[in-house]
């Protein structure tokens, strides 16, 4: 049992002080632009809940957050079951498992825009490995600068190329930690091989699922650079997600006021979705 | 070889496929590029290499980076180790609302701070400093150290903490000559960690700094845009970058599961 000590606040106070000078003072700042108008020269006149208004009404931040969840969804949908695929069938131990281990990683320690570069030089029509492999060999018109389907599969594989192994090592974390014992009972019981996964390797997952659900949900939800320097939001508006969208607006505009808004509620709808997610996930606990 | 290894097996090959491509071009002439495809290079130059060698634009990019990226790794260590011993051993407070508030700053979408973080950061004299940077980046650092750190520190037995009071230890003696080396494998994932995304992320990196402490993935950017198709010396840039990553992983190569567990296995 934990013991009731008071003084351990001292402990934890840099912690409190160094998180809060990044978020607090930057939030707030966020706050303060989001109730008011500038015209440049540092003239800000009030604007109250204007932004927030304007915003809610436009066409433009729905498609954006359409576009959005969709993208969410579907890294959701593919990252998810096929790490849990990958992980059960790599092996238990022995040589070959620090290798997967490494190789695997390896993707997610490349910059961001590096990951970018990568896959726009791979995907490049007549130069590119993937661009001529499709246009040249297997005869299928692949430009995903001219393409929106192209660019939306480009983008999704490249995120499933990137961001799968962290679903593979979560996996694989909890795959390890289930004694033999279970599986010889499981095998003395007649067990299926579905009987195994369904009753014993997947509620033994169920903590490490719920940590790779909600940070691939955070972060394919907050995604930016990567598609940034693969399609830079286009062919038009197709790839363009929140992220991009947002600092289109408050660094190519300038428009801080509607910036700040638009911060504001892409920030509390990743909270919500993230509260909801963790709630339903752990509600058996 | 069993059936089911063809599964990992294409999986890491789709994989490496991309990287492989990256290396391949680095080695090529723009000529070679440019005038169509070849899967391997054909006539093999070190000359990207070299210019990014030689020219200091380039390789201080790697130095400052890897500076920002070491200082971020210290600095979230050192707050995150008592904090994460705190919320281990002991319930005090709104303990639980801290920790949840912490996490919700791992989930802030980075393009929502770039403004006014570059206003905080100029407004206290720190833009375009590697600390600027290295600050900056404790926002989700920080709260993914202590998740990391404190599942760690709640797999030790609260008996060690006793035993060494009773032995006489002093708390910093204990904490020092005992925890530590016992939580060792932690401490190496989180820094494995905290290195991992302060080395990969860079929307922030570029918004705090100009020339002084311009990271290495922000030259490859102005690169890019401005001399238009050296895709050679781009590719051999991105190869750079990959290096870093690779040796760090192989130490923490058996614990890395485990760490992107968050310690909770």
């Amino acid at each position: 049992m934990k013991t009731v000590n008071q003084r351990a606040w001292f402990f934890v106070l840099p912690v409190l002080l160094l998180v809060a000078f990044n978020a607090l003072i930057p939030i707030m700042t966020v706050v303060n632009y989001s109730v008011q108008e500038t015209f440049g020269n540092n003239l800000f006149f009030w604007e109250g809940l204007g932004w927030f208004e304007k915003l809610l009404h436009s066409d433009r931040f729905y498609s954006a957050l359409g576009r959005q969840f969709v993208f969410t969804g579907l890294i959701l949908a593919i990252e998810i079951p096929l790490g849990i695929i990958v992980a059960l069938a790599m092996p238990k131990n022995g040589f070959w498992v620090p290798v997967c281990l490494v190789t695997m990683a390896l993707p997610m320690l490349i910059p961001w825009n590096v990951v970018g570069a990568m896959w726009n030089i791979l995907t490049l029509p007549d130069i590119g490995l993937l661009g001529y492999l499709m246009n040249h060999v297997l005869g299928i018109t692949y430009d995903m600068t001219q393409n929106p389907t192209a660019a939306w599969i480009t983008i999704v594989v490249m995120d499933v190329w990137h961001w799968t192994s962290l679903v593979v090592l979560l996996s694989y974390a909890g795959l390890v930690s289930i004694p033999d014992a279970y599986y010889q009972a499981a095998k003395i019981d007649g067990a299926s091989g579905w009987a195994v996964f369904r009753y014993i390797q997947l509620p033994k997952m169920k903590s490490v699922l719920t940590i790779a659900i909600l940070l691939r949900f955070m972060d394919s939800f907050n995604i930016y650079t990567e598609p940034f320097v693969l399609t830079g939001g286009g062919p038009g508006n197709s790839t363009t997600l929140l992220s991009i969208d947002l600092v289109k607006i408050a660094l190519g505009q300038f428009d801080l006021g509607p910036a700040a808004a638009m911060s504001l509620i892409y920030f509390a709808i990743t909270l919500l979705v993230s509260w909801v997610f963790y709630t339903l996930m752990t509600k058996d606990d | 070889m069993q059936k089911r290894y063809l599964i990992p097996l294409i999986y890491i090959l789709f994989l490496m496929l991309p990287i492989y491509w990256l290396i391949a071009m680095s080695f090529k002439t723009t000529n070679e590029i440019l005038s169509g495809f070849s899967l391997f290079p054909q006539t093999w130059t070190f000359d990207n290499y070299k210019v990014i060698f030689t020219d200091p634009s380039w390789y201080w990019g790697y130095i400052n980076s890897i500076t920002y990226v070491t200082l971020n790794m210290v600095i979230s260590i050192a707050v995150a180790l008592p904090a994460a011993y705190a919320f281990s051993r002991y319930r005090f407070l709104g303990d639980k609302q801290l920790f949840f508030w912490l996490l919700t700053n791992r989930m802030a979408p980075a393009a929502v701070f770039a403004l006014p973080f570059f206003q905080l950061y100029s407004a206290v004299g720190l833009f375009d400093t590697h600390i600027a940077v290295a600050l900056a980046h404790c926002l989700f650092n920080v709260p993914l150290a202590v998740w990391i750190l404190e599942g760690f520190m709640g797999g030790i037995p609260k008996e060690l903490d006793e035993t060494a009071y009773v032995d006489g230890y002093s708390f910093p003696r204990f904490f020092t000559r005992i925890f530590l080396p016992n939580i060792k494998a932690g401490v190496g994932v989180a820094a494995f960690f905290c290195f991992m995304f302060s080395w990969v992320e860079l929307l922030l990196a570029k918004t705090l700094t100009a020339v002084a402490a311009k990271p290495i993935a922000a030259t490859m950017t102005k690169t890019a845009s401005s001399a238009g198709y050296e895709l050679g010396l781009l590719a051999a840039a991105g190869t750079l970058t990959i290096i870093p990553g690779a040796i760090v992983i192989y130490f923490v190569r058996n614990y890395i599961a485990r760490g992107f567990a968050l310690g909770r296995v």
